[in-house]
C-alpha cells in the first residue's frame, strides 16, 4: 500500500511539473489558459490525494478550493478578460520556447539538488512533494520573466501559487484558515490584477509590459 | 540444445518481422482510408507491390555512382538486422546479447546516413532537399532517443532489451512518472522517425514538403521495393519497441514451451494491430505541420526525455 501510495502521489507531482513545462510551452492565449486550468485539475487530484494518504480531510476543503476556483472561475473570468481586450489571438514571448525550455530544465534540475539534498531526513512523500512543488514554483517565476503580455505573466502568477499549495499539502498540511485566508488573498489579487488591466489598456492601448519602460525611464521614446 | 533453440526463435523471429512488417504497413493505410469513407487498398497491396517491384527494370541514372545501387540493400539490412535485436514475441534471443538499444539507435542511424547520402549521389534538387531535411529531423530525434534510452536504462537498471522487458514485466518498479514521459517522446520521436503525419506525409508525391519521398524518388525497381520494405520494417521495430518496453505481457519468457511462445506470438500481432490503428487515427485526426516547427516538436520529445531522466532521480533516492 505505501508503495503504491506514493507511486500514485510521485506520478501526480510529476505530472505538475510536466504541466508547467507544458504551459511555457504555448504561446497563444487561449490555449495556455486551457493548460492552466488542467494544472489546477491535476493539482486538486494532488491535494485530494494526500488528503487520502495522510487522513486528513481538511485538505480536500483545500483540493475542492482550487478545483473551484482555479480550474473554473478563473480560467472562465480570463477568457472573457482576453476576449474584451482583444488579444485572444496574439503569441507573445520575449525569449524562445526553446531556450525557456533549457532554462526550465536547470531550474528543475537546481530545486532537486537544493530540495534532496535539505530534506534527508524527512519523509519520502514530503520530500518528493517538495522538490516537486519547488521545480513548479520556479517555473511559475520563470513564466512571469519570459511573458511580455500581462496576462501571460498574472497565469504565471497563479501557477507559482499552485507550487505553493502543493509544497503545503506535502507537507503535513497547513492549518486550514492559513489555507482559505490564502486562496481568498489570491481571487482578490486576480480581481486587482483584472482591474489593472484595463486600467493598463485604456491608458496605453495595449497589455504589452514593455509599454511601460519607458515610464521607468529605461527607454528615451 | 538452448542454443539451439535460441538460434531457432531468433531465426522465427527474423521470418516474422519481415512477413508481418508489410501487412502493418497494409492496415495502416487500409484503417487510414476507412476513416475517410474510402474503400482503400486491400490489406496485402504492400505484398503486392513488392512483387510488382521486383519484376520491374530498375533504371539507373548515368551519373550515379556505385553507392546509389548499394544504398537500398546497406539500408534493408541495417534495418532488418536492427528489427530482429527488438524482442518481438519471445524474450530469449540469441542476438538479444550481441547488442542492446544503443546498438539499435546506431544501426538506425547509418541506415538514415546512407540514405541521405544516395539522395545527394545523383544531384537532383529534390533529393538534396529531401537529405537535408532528414539530416535536419535525425539530428534532432537522436538526441531525444539517446534520453530516452537513458531513462530507462536508469528505471531498468541495463539498456539491454531483453532485459529490460524482463524487469519491467516483473512489475517491482511502480507507476513511474519517468516510464510516462519515456513512452510520450518515444512515441513523438517514433512519428519523426518514420515520417508519419505531423512531421511528414509517407503516402504523397506532390507536396513541396516531403522529406522521406523526396530521398527516394530517383529509386525504381528492386531498389524501391527493397527501400519500401526497410521503411515497413522501420515502422514495425518502433511498434514492438514501444511494445516491448512499454507493455511487455504476452512476452513469452527464455525456456518457455511452445504454448507460451504461442501465447507470445498472439499477444504481438495484437499489439501491432493495436499500434498500427491508433497510429490510422492519429493520423487522420491532425494535420501536417510546417518543416520549420519540427524542431520545436522534436525539441518536446528531447525535454520529456531530460525531464524523465531528471525525475527518475527523485524516484530512485528512496
Amino acid at each position: 500500500m505505501q508503495g503504491l501510495a506514493f507511486d500514485i502521489a510521485h506520478l501526480l507531482a510529476g505530472s505538475l511539473v510536466l504541466v508547467s513545462f507544458l504551459m511555457i510551452y504555448q504561446d497563444r492565449l487561449p490555449s495556455l489558459i486551457n493548460v492552466f486550468a488542467l494544472h489546477a485539475i491535476l493539482l486538486a487530484a494532488s491535494v485530494a490525494w494526500q488528503a487520502t494518504i495522510q487522513n486528513m480531510p481538511e485538505l480536500y476543503v483545500t483540493a475542492m478550493i482550487a478545483l473551484l476556483f482555479k480550474a473554473f472561475v478563473i480560467p472562465v473570468s480570463l477568457r472573457r478578460m482576453i476576449v474584451q481586450l482583444g488579444i485572444h489571438r496574439e503569441i507573445d514571448t520575449v525569449v524562445g520556447t526553446g531556450l525557456t525550455m533549457l532554462a526550465g530544465m536547470a531550474l528543475v534540475a537546481l530545486s532537486m539538488v537544493v530540495m534532496l539534498r535539505i530534506t534527508a531526513m524527512a519523509d519520502p512523500l514530503a520530500r518528493e512533494d517538495l522538490a516537486f512543488a519547488l521545480s513548479v514554483l520556479l517555473l511559475g517565476l520563470l513564466m512571469m520573466v519570459t511573458r511580455r503580455n500581462a496576462v501571460g505573466q498574472v497565469i504565471g502568477f497563479m501557477s507559482l501559487e499552485n507550487g505553493l499549495i502543493l509544497a503545503a499539502a506535502g507537507a503535513k498540511g497547513m492549518p486550514l484558515v492559513v489555507e482559505i485566508s490564502v486562496a481568498f488573498s489570491v481571487l482578490i489579487a486576480f480581481i486587482v490584477i483584472g482591474i489593472f488591466l484595463f486600467r493598463i489598456r485604456e491608458r496605453f492601448d495595449s497589455v504589452d509590459m514593455q509599454a511601460l519602460d519607458r515610464f521607468r525611464g529605461e527607454q528615451q521614446p | 540444445m538452448t542454443l539451439l533453440r535460441d538460434l531457432a526463435v531468433q531465426s522465427v523471429q527474423m521470418a516474422l518481422v519481415l512477413l508481418l512488417a508489410p501487412l502493418l504497413t497494409g492496415l495502416v493505410r487500409k484503417v487510414k482510408a476507412r476513416l475517410l469513407r474510402r474503400v482503400g487498398p486491400p490489406l496485402i497491396q504492400p505484398y503486392r507491390d513488392f512483387r510488382r517491384l521486383l519484376g520491374k527494370e530498375s533504371i539507373v541514372a548515368t551519373n550515379g555512382s556505385w553507392l546509389f545501387c548499394a544504398v537500398p540493400y546497406l539500408v534493408f539490412a541495417l534495418t532488418w538486422v536492427a528489427a530482429a535485436l527488438v524482442p518481438t514475441f519471445a524474450t530469449g534471443l540469441l542476438f538479444s546479447w550481441s547488442g542492446d538499444l544503443i546498438a539499435i539507435v546506431a544501426l538506425l542511424g547509418s541506415g538514415r546516413f546512407f540514405l541521405a547520402l544516395a539522395g545527394m549521389d545523383i544531384g537532383t534538387s529534390f533529393g538534396g532537399i529531401g537529405s537535408s531535411r532528414e539530416a535536419m529531423i535525425a539530428s534532432l530525434a537522436e538526441p531525444a532517443m539517446i534520453m530516452i534510452v537513458f531513462s530507462l536504462a536508469l528505471v531498468a537498471g541495463s539498456t539491454q532489451l531483453s532485459a529490460m522487458a524482463v524487469y519491467l514485466l516483473s512489475l517491482q518498479e511502480g507507476l513511474r512518472v519517468t516510464l510516462a514521459m519515456a513512452l510520450f517522446a518515444l512515441i513523438m520521436v517514433a512519428i519523426a522517425e518514420n515520417g508519419r503525419i505531423p512531421v511528414d506525409n509517407p503516402a504523397t508525391h506532390l507536396e513541396l514538403t516531403m522529406v522521406h519521398e523526396a530521398m527516394v524518388l530517383e529509386y525504381s525497381g528492386r531498389h524501391l521495393a527493397l527501400i519500401e520494405l526497410a521503411a515497413s520494417l522501420k515502422l514495425l521495430l518502433y511498434a514492438s519497441l514501444i511494445g516491448c518496453v512499454f507493455v511487455p505481457w504476452g512476452l513469452a519468457p527464455p525456456n518457455s514451451d511452445l504454448r507460451g511462445y504461442a501465447i507470445g506470438l498472439l499477444s504481438y500481432v495484437g499489439k501491432l494491430a493495436v499500434c498500427g490503428i491508433a497510429l490510422a487515427a492519429f493520423e487522420t485526426s491532425i494535420a501536417k505541420m510546417r518543416v520549420f516547427r519540427v524542431p520545436a516538436f522534436l525539441g518536446a520529445a528531447l525535454m520529456l526525455g531530460l525531464l524523465g531522466t531528471l525525475l527518475r532521480f527523485v524516484s530512485g533516492s528512496f
